[in-house]
């Protein structure tokens, strides 16, 4: 496993050599994650990426690096402290003093006629060298990335390539060691997931970290098939959905926190009208503002309690990219099957890292429903033995639908009748009963490796843990992916009988070790929180555990 | 053709909400037999008095939340562009609530209709002044009168780029009827605004009997965008009603 940091200001291209780096390892086989790391500001501050590689599975980013490619003063600073012993500095030698390899890569980009930004792929290029890859591959990578650009792009490379190899020597030789690698952001997946399983319509207003679903899924628009609007606010975003569904198109939102505490009246309207939708909400710290572009898993008891009322909701929290394809998929899938509101709960460090992806879109989920052909004497909201009413459209022939936030009767009219409303309550909470026995069909809990000892963790956090884990012994990882319905027996027969029983989790009250206890009366009071809003680090989060368990 | 439901009314007995309601009727009937499917005509409320209406006519209808018709009405247009949708909303609902989905409904003209019930008064909550109650109404909210001038409708969603601006009167359901059915088969986003008066907390018959005159009698130029906003101005002598300005513009569906 191998760490090369890239640091810069924002506005300096840090991001898209990650991405492009990525890309290069990707194409040898090899594993990557990528973790980017940026202010809320638009040009200058201090953006970083860490590009983590191994040939076997890899989890999450390191933080102890081989190589700094250092664009400005500040990265040295900032990240020197970081390099194992015979890590490298590799630097713009224009802009910046250091030991190392100072590759001039304002000259270069000057001497081809490019553009200032363009320095960071002079970097890469010397990067390249020093690591031993065949050049070919930047070549590829870069033409593939900018097919508008290719001449002076793969000038500027090459040019820091032979600079490096003129001034430097290689400090690995990294051959290809297997077929290219997909890889992916975790909200690209979500995105790429729902569109597998039939999606009609996203709807959003942007919000960090969750915009880049949106921003994917307008890109893509009419390869998916798939309308994108931006909406002048949360709140008609949602109901701009619930309209969309109510007229038979499988529709997604997406946003934060924030707009998601908007989106809670009508997140409501869509029990109480028994209107399929699915939510992604992508979790940044708070309270309020909080820091927007980092990351947290502190909104699970905001999201599991959201919404006036009662009334079936489903909250499913996938933590690697490949459980982000799948399980956003099945969000779609299980909205149109029981016509309720569910939530995929993210957050940035899944959002927003990127990672290598290993997926059979086959094996995606598809949204279908329970599709009434309608008639005279439709019912939208027929009581039946699992709750769910078959679901006609607007437009159908012979056919009225009536739906609506009011308590109604099976025709959608309203009524304040105690009987009536006592009954129609009973026949929307049927379905969490008949939810609750498909979650047992589909992997509501993800358990990694054996052993005495148990690491609970959620979302996001598992990857940290599970490279954690690599280095420990007698510990089976337990990772509920389904919040609600919650998985308690599953999760109970794993607890039950442990040793010791720890919980991993970026928020500061431990809500998943409390929502644990809530349903199975089990207290986990080993609870490793982190709040600092930043992601969890495998180094330090292995000390950490091994205290714990010791 | 059978447009009653088995609701039971609740308005209070001389609502203007039963002049809009003989409105609507008797729109629907007529544009159904004029050749648009009756399983494509969608009905939408926001809530408050006005709402109730889509309980009343057996036609599709998606009961939402106050101030949120615009939006869902859209979202509808996104899934099928065949689909006649028309909202209703009060005052209170689609002035105060809604009003940033009323605007940009307005700038993106998504091909719906707006029908806004507009008793100047928020009625189910017992009596508070909305954005377009006269300054100084006394209501359990304001008992010594409220200190806000009210907004004028029309010229919002003049300048806020509708492209079918009408006004009707809840005392005159014929009229009213023509309104609607006209603003239905605008393509484009179309609003009407009905004056209607509340028998317990504000009532205008009298002052509106008084005062309304029909545009269509008067000269008035439907394209003149300029017009339109004179018109609109027009309030304390004399009400005009009818059609105040109407143009033709892309919809926002139609760019997908």
């Amino acid at each position: 496993m191998n760490t090369v940091t890239i640091g810069g200001k924002a506005g300096e291209g840090v991001k898209a050599f990650g991405k492009l780096f990525s890309k290069i390892i990707s194409q040898l086989g090899y594993y990557i994650f990528v973790l980017d790391d940026y202010p809320s500001l638009i040009t200058g501050g201090h953006n970083f990426n860490k590009i983590s590689f191994d040939k076997k599975p890899l989890y999450s980013h390191y933080v102890e690096t081989d190589v700094l490619v250092a664009i400005d003063e500040k990265t040295i600073k900032q990240h020197k402290n970081e390099l194992k012993k015979g890590g490298i500095i590799i630097y713009d030698s224009n802009s910046v003093k250091s030991k190392g390899i100072g590759v001039p890569s304002l000259d270069i980009v000057n001497e081809v006629g490019g553009t200032r930004i363009m320095r960071n792929v002079a970097l890469l290029g010397a990067l390249s060298f020093v690591l031993g890859i065949d050049f070919k591959y930047v070549e590829k990578v870069l033409k593939e990335t900018y097919p508008k650009a290719v001449e002076k792009n793969v000038a500027i490379a090459k040019k820091g390539y032979e600079f490096a190899k003129k001034n430097s020597k290689k400090v690995m030789v990294l051959k290809k060691i297997g077929s290219p690698k997909d890889i992916m952001t975790g909200n690209t997946a979500i995105a790429y997931g729902a569109v597998n399983a039939g999606l009609n319509h996203y709807i959003a207003y942007p919000m960090t970290p969750a915009t880049s679903i949106l921003h994917y899924l307008a890109k893509n628009s009419s390869k998916f098939g798939v309308k994108v609007v931006q909406a002048e606010n949360e709140i008609s975003v949602i109901n701009m959905a619930l309209g969309s569904a109510y007229a038979g198109a499988k529709t997604m939102i997406g946003t934060s926190g924030g707009g998601f505490a908007l989106m809670n009246e009508a997140l409501s309207l869509a029990g109480m009208s028994e209107t399929p939708l699915v939510i992604a909400e992508i979790q940044r710290p708070g309270p309020s503002t909080g820091v927007p572009t980092y990351t947290s898993q502190a909104d699970l008891n905001f999201v599991l309690n959201a919404g006036h009322g009662e009334f079936p909701k489903i909250v499913v929290a996938p933590g690697t990219n490949e459980q982000a394809f799948y399980k956003s998929a099945e969000a779609l899938y299980l909205a149109w099957k029981y016509q309720a509101p569910v939530i995929v709960l993210g957050d940035k460090h899944l959002g927003e890292s990127i990672k290598t992806i290993e997926i059979k879109l086959s094996k995606a989920k598809k949204a279908k429903g329970k599709i009434s052909k309608g008639g005279k004497n439709y019912k939208r909201y027929s009581i039946t033995k699992d709750g769910v009413s078959p679901i006609a459209f607007p437009g159908t022939k012979d056919t009225i639908v009536k739906s609506s936030s009011y308590e109604h009767d099976e025709f959608g009219i309203t009524t304040e009748d105690p009987v009536v409303v006592k009954k129609m309550q009973d026949k929307r909470l049927m379905k969490m009963k008949s939810i609750e026995k498909e979650i047992e069909k589909l992997e509501a809990v993800k358990v990694y490796g054996r052993g005495k000892n148990v690491v609970l963790t959620w979302g996001s956090s598992i990857g940290a843990v599970l490279e954690a884990a690599k280095q420990l012994k007698n510990v089976k990882i337990v990772q509920p992916i389904y919040m609600m319905p919650f998985p308690k027996k599953e999760v109970a027969k794993h607890l039950r009988g442990a040793g010791k029983i720890v919980c991993v989790e970026a928020n500061a009250m431990g809500q998943l070790a409390d929502l644990i206890k809530l349903h199975t009366g089990i207290e986990i009071d080993k609870r490793v929180l982190k709040y600092d809003s930043r992601e969890f680090n495998p180094t330090e989060l292995l000390k950490q555990l091994k205290r714990w368990l010791k | 053709m059978k447009l009653n439901t088995n609701a039971e009314i609740t308005w209070c007995p001389g609502c203007g909400n039963f002049g809009i309601l003989t409105a609507i009727k008797n729109a629907v009937s007529e544009l159904v037999s004029e050749g648009i499917p009756r399983e494509n005509i969608v009905i939408a409320s926001g809530i408050g008095c006005h709402a109730k209406i889509v309980d009343y006519v057996n036609v599709n209808s998606f009961y939402s939340i106050h101030g949120r018709v615009p939006p869902t009405l859209t979202g509808m247009k996104l899934a099928n562009k065949n689909l006649v949708t028309i909202g209703f909303a009060g005052d209170g609902d689609m002035y105060d609530e809604g009003i940033s989905h009323l605007i940009h409904a307005a700038k993106r003209n998504t091909d719906i209709t707006m029908v806004i019930h507009d008793n100047r008064v928020f009625a189910l909550t017992t009596g508070q002044f909305t954005a377009t109650s006269p300054r100084g109404f006394r209501g359990k909210s304001t008992p010594n009168g409220s200190v806000e001038n009210p907004l004028n409708p029309l010229k919002l969603m003049l300048s806020a780029g509708a492209t079918f601006v009408a006004r009707g009167y809840a005392g005159n359901p014929n009229h009213l009827k023509e309104l609607i059915k006209k603003a239905a088969r605008h393509k484009g986003f179309s609003f009407v605004e009905v004056l209607q008066p509340c028998v317990v907390f504000n009532n205008t018959y009298q002052e509106y009997n008084r005062k309304v005159y029909d545009l269509s009698e008067d000269n008035h130029d439907t394209s003149s965008l300029d017009a339109a906003m004179k018109k609109a101005d027009e309030w304390k002598e004399k009400i005009p009603i009818g059609i105040f300005y109407e143009t033709q513009a892309q919809v926002f569906e139609d760019h997908f």
